[in-house]
């Protein structure tokens, strides 16, 4: 099987696979983007208990992580028109990988504050900094490092999550591949490259965050 | 009143429908769980072992799963089987095999990890209280580690439901695909009926999985220490 793959396809269908690259890595950057500012401000807006927004914030938690994505974006893509909301294809994907990640980020950078040890904060308190300091100097910093391994681990996840944008009609890597079997009967080619794309977008990712997480550990204190 | 088109839901028998296609979502995940479950453990106890080859093996294996996306496997198997290998199997069959597989490498990845963090007093008290080997694993370290492995298999339950609605975009008929023929056959009469199914379905899905979160998470609490 492998010795029968059709090389010149191959060749030929690469820039497809190379446009569908770029059309992933930009709608990856700008939900990862949004995401991770919408996780900040929702985790400091719960961390600090803030009535009534806390509770809405808790239930777009607890609806966006109990719901597929498919869903979600068919929702936004074929439903919301009808009752007068049109988003193009591009902006249905980044509102609803946003809408997706954005729990997620909060739930990293959440779970990063409330890791800081509480002996941080007394100290901070009783050296007299003001509660914006404190958050400022001492929170933030040291929870941003703790957040690091779940923050990457969402990233890698929108980053694999944007292979079902396919579904609401955007030219993505799925939808090539599932394309070039269609009108060639090029299966193996198609998959293999399908494949490898992932594989180009993700490993490097991957390693990377692995090694971060190593370096960040020496940002902790207060064990 | 105006009509608002909400109605669509309750036409014909469009309502159990929708359920019955929830059904095959969960059957599918349900299924796939207890392959995945009884293979898992299986994999998660040759982790164990200090055979560096397997190992390898096996890491690479959850690696496999963990960089590619689960879309892109189910599209491997459901276009390479038949035309590759002239195997001819369903799209309900593409996805159990692969949401076992997926199960199999994290179940397995849960339970090396609940073995391996298990301090190593508990063994040896057990065996200075002079417990057999077979008590050991009976009295002190099998429920300890099922323990530690509980609330993420439940999470891994939430997240391949929540994945299994992927299985509509390889052909199988399910919650997704009754509520496009709904919305297809009332393209006339209902026209907004694309916002209530879809609306409803995310509704189908919130309320199977909500509970399952919930459940996993005052597990974890529970039995933290």
């Amino acid at each position: 099987m492998v010795m029968n793959l059709d090389w010149e396809f191959i060749a030929e269908s690469l820039p497809l696979y190379g446009d569908a690259m770029w059309l992933t890595l930009k709608l990856a950057f700008w939900a990862i983007l949004f995401s991770l500012v919408l996780g900040l401000i929702f985790s400091v807006i719960l961390y600090y208990k803030v009535k009534g927004i806390s509770f809405i914030i808790q239930a777009y938690i607890e609806l966006s992580r109990n719901t597929p994505l498919l869903v979600q974006l068919f929702f936004l893509y074929y439903g919301l028109p009808k009752v007068g909301l049109r988003m193009s294809e591009v902006t249905c994907a980044i509102v609803g990988l946003t809408f997706l990640g954005g729990s997620y980020m909060t739930e990293a950078f959440r779970g990063g504050m409330e890791a800081v040890s509480r002996t941080q904060v007394e100290s901070g308190l009783s050296i007299g900094l003001s509660r914006t300091q404190l958050a400022r100097y001492v929170i933030l910093p040291q929870a941003f490092a703790i957040s690091i391994p779940s923050l990457g681990a969402n990233v890698i996840f929108l980053l694999k999550e944007t292979s079902i944008v396919g579904a609401i009609a955007l030219m993505d890597l799925m939808n090539v591949a599932k394309d070039l079997i269609g009108m060639h009967y090029k299966t193996a080619e198609s998959l293999l490259l399908l494949v490898a794309a992932y594989l180009i977008l993700v490993l490097p990712l991957s390693v990377v965050l692995s090694w971060l997480e190593r370096k960040v550990r020496y940002a902790e204190f207060g064990d | 009143m105006q009509n608002s088109g909400i109605e669509v839901l309750f036409e014909g028998s469009n309502f159990e429908r929708l359920l019955g296609g929830l059904l095959v979502t969960i059957e599918i995940s349900f299924v796939s769980i207890v392959i995945g479950t009884v293979l898992g453990i299986v994999m998660g106890l040759l982790r164990t072992l200090n055979v560096k080859p397997l190992q390898a093996l096996l890491r690479l294996y959850l690696e496999a799963f963990r960089i590619i996306p689960i879309l892109v496997w189910l599209y491997v198997v459901h276009f390479s089987f038949t035309p590759l290998l002239n195997i001819d199997i369903s799209g309900e069959t593409t996805s159990i095999l692969v949401f076992s597989l997926w199960g199999a490498a994290e179940i397995g990845d849960i339970v090396r990890g609940a073995l391996q963090s298990m301090p190593k007093h508990q063994e040896e008290s057990g065996a200075a209280l002079g417990l057999s080997r077979g008590q050991l694993y009976r009295y002190i370290l099998i429920p300890q580690a099922i323990r530690r492995m509980v609330p993420g298999a439940i999470n891994l339950a939430t997240r391949m439901i929540k994945t299994t609605s992927l299985v509509v975009l390889i052909g199988v008929i399910e919650v997704v695909k009754i509520g496009q023929q709904i919305i297809e056959l009332g393209v006339i009469k209902a026209p907004t009926a694309s916002f209530w199914v879809y609306g409803f379905i995310f509704i189908l899905y919130f309320a199977v999985c909500f509970p399952l979160s919930r459940i996993s998470r005052r597990v974890e609490r529970r039995w933290q220490n």
